[in-house]
């Protein structure tokens, strides 16, 4: 436990009214890990990795994010954005932009860099999601997979550290899966620090350095994948899995 | 087995395709739809050849059934021979045209107009054409055009001043109508920004705002802009009459877009903004880029709606003493050499305002159906 984390959560509680959706939450990940996230329906898994760039606002503990504590101070925030980048379940495109615009907006706008030099990262990202070809198409025009693909570029074209994945396959035909996931595993071998929120378990064994598993708002378990799927300590667990891997 | 023996498709059995088919479906479908077809058939062959005849064959314009040039009502064949003629005697507008479209503009000045008229059609260029080469430059014109506008038409770098209670007609009408709308339509996005925004005094304000002003009638917020407004200002300055009723105009057509774009920016997916935060843009740069720009192309044919109400409202100016198109139409029926001639001025106020409006409909219409078909249009 040599290294620092570059994602800290600390005692992190949120609410939605009354409901509480994060309890106690303690996740430390270092540079270049790997986390997959699983967990039941409606346990908070989305709600976690949204907090981590701030989408959503945790009510108590601190997240830290590359040295950054998450706080209402906006600069804090918008410096995080830049550390993070994110990927949706339903891509979440700018319908108006053609693939090349949605991937050089933000180059443009945040970083102000030039626009041709926006245009050349663009095409070199697209190149890496392997879809150049659809650069001045527009996501309408692309299918499912496609689309996942842009907004991995998209992301990637802010140069993060870290990347979240919040199901990226789920709204997918099941040829199109792979895709997607080759992109990601191309990614994670690439070095990056990958938070992964999932049921791919294929996926999660390849990659993951560490498997999370949550329930009710909690982490129920934390441990290597081997050790995850092979050997699980909580009840609650085992039960997930069984009912994930015998369907 | 017979592979030769293809099956024929067949014709479909009646005509549904063609001038016929067109008629078939749309006109005599049924019992019921023949019957309101023939009825109206019937009526517009009874209604247009006799409007034709009155508004133009048989109509006066300069002469009249004697030849005479007609310089007052007296020449008109309908009120010389009144047993004989009926129809329409254009010349209160051929010789009151001037007015009616410059109002009391001043002549050798009147150029400023008519280049101001002519820069308008340029400024609608970009926004009715959507690929258009240097689009983007172009739509920098016409967002200057108001000041630019308002230069030429009122003066000042060297140019001669020419005082507003000098416009008049057709002027006034499309400085109250194209002003009006170009200042709401920005106003109106702050205010539906500032309706939806997370800060709840900003939300207050606004909601109130727009509240008040669409709870209360047009004609009230001319009377409080023409009373009321100058007694807001500081003493010594005085507020033109034209402006101050551009202003309650202005807040009006405000309040109304705003409601209207605010539908539009509710049906814009969470998922986009979500999108537009993660990569890191700003508020403003988000909505500037990602959630403005989708919002309004799907709301421009309700904007194009409510502009096409107030540009017939602003009519309602003739009450507190403005005189627009109808307002000089109304001075020249007052007038005793033209007196009793109300068809002829109406119709052709009428006409004008439908010239107008029409095509703002059609417009909308167009980009209703681009929408429609349209994957996505470049964006700006
Ligand atoms: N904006 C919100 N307002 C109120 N409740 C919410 C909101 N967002 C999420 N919730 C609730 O919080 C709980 C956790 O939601 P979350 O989306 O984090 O779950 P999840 O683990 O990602 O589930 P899924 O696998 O279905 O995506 C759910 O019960 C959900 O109904
Ligand atoms: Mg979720």
């Amino acid at each position: 436990m040599s290294q620092e984390s570059i994602i800290s959560l600390k005692n992190v509680n949120k609410w939605f009214g009354d409901f509480q959706v994060l309890q106690d939450v303690n996740l430390e990940v270092k540079k270049k890990e790997r986390i997959v996230v699983c967990g039941p329906s409606g346990s908070g898994k989305s709600t976690m990795i949204r907090c981590i760039n701030r989408l959503e606002e945790h009510q108590e503990g601190t997240i830290v994010v590359d040295g950054i504590e998450l706080t209402g101070n906006l600069k804090n925030i918008d410096s995080v954005r830049r550390e993070v980048g994110m990927v949706f379940q339903q891509f979440n495109l700018f319908p108006h932009l053609s693939v090349k615009e949605n991937i050089t907006l933000a180059p443009i706008w945040v970083k102000k860099m030039p626009k041709a030099e926006a245009e050349e990262l663009a095409m070199k990202q697209l190149e890496i999601v392997k879809i150049p070809e659809q650069a001045n198409k527009y996501p309408g025009q692309l299918s499912g997979g496609q689309q996942q693909r842009v907004a991995i570029a998209r992301s990637l074209a802010m140069n993060p550290n870290i990347m979240l994945f919040d199901e990226p396959t789920s709204a997918l035909d099941p040829e199109m899966i792979k895709e997607v996931l080759d992109v990601m595993v191309d990614l994670a071998e690439g070095g990056m620090t990958m938070i992964v929120v999932t049921h791919e378990m294929g996926f999660a064994k390849t990659v993951a350095n560490r498997m999370v598993f949550m329930d009710e708002g909690r982490i129920v378990e934390e441990a290597p994948p081997d050790k995850f799927f092979n050997n699980p300590e909580s009840d609650r667990t085992k039960l997930f899995l069984s009912q994930i891997l015998n369907h | 087995m017979n592979i030769d023996n293809k099956i024929e498709s067949r014709k479909p059995p009646v005509a549904t395709t063609g001038f016929i088919g067109w008629l078939r479906i749309n006109l005599f479908s049924n019992w019921f739809n023949t019957i309101v077809t023939l009825l109206v058939a019937y009526f517009l062959y009874q209604i247009i050849p006799w409007f034709l005849d009155w508004a133009i064959f048989s109509a006066d314009f300069i002469y009249n059934y004697k030849g005479e040039r007609i310089i007052d009502r007296s020449f008109c064949s309908r009120v010389a021979n009144p047993e004989e003629y009926h129809a329409a005697c254009w010349s209160i507008i051929i010789v009151r045209f001037y007015q009616f479209i410059y109002g009391f503009y001043p002549v050798e000045q009147v150029w400023r107009v008519n280049v101001t008229y002519f820069l308008l059609a340029i400024a609608l260029i970009p926004l009715l054409v959507e690929q258009l080469p240097y689009r983007k430059h172009l739509i920098k014109f016409t967002i200057i055009f108001p000041i630019i506008a308002f230069i030429l038409l009122y003066g000042g770098f060297g140019f001669e001043i020419v005082p507003t209670n000098k416009w008049g007609g057709l002027l006034v009408t499309l400085v109250l109508g194209v002003f009006g709308i170009a200042l709401a339509f920005p106003l109106g996005i702050i205010l539906a920004l500032g309706r939806r925004s997370k800060l709840p005094v900003i939300s207050m304000v606004c909601t109130l705002f727009i509240e008040f002003i669409r709870g209360v009638p047009l004609i009230t917020l001319l009377f409080f802009g023409m009373v009321m407004l100058p007694l807001f200002l500081p003493e010594g300055i005085n507020m033109d009459g034209l402006v101050r009723v551009l202003v309650a105009v202005t807040l009006f057509q405000a309040a109304y877009m705003a409601e209207v774009i605010r539908g539009g920016l509710q049906a814009i997916p969470q998922g986009q903004y979500e999108a537009a935060q993660s990569v890191g843009l700003s508020y403003w740069q988000m909505n500037r880029k990602i959630i403005l720009p989708q919002a309004i192309r799907i709301t421009i044919p309700s904007i194009v709606n409510t502009s096409i109400g107030l540009f017939k409202d602003t009519t309602l100016v003739i009450i507190i003493g403005l005189l627009d198109l109808l307002g000089i139409g109304r001075g020249a029926l007052a007038d005793a050499t033209w007196m009793g001639l109300s068809n002829e001025v109406y119709v052709f106020v009428a006409l004008v305002f439908f010239i107008f409006t029409f095509g703002m409909s059609r417009y909308s219409l167009y980009l209703e159906n681009k929408l429609k078909t349209g994957i996505n249009m470049g964006a700006d």
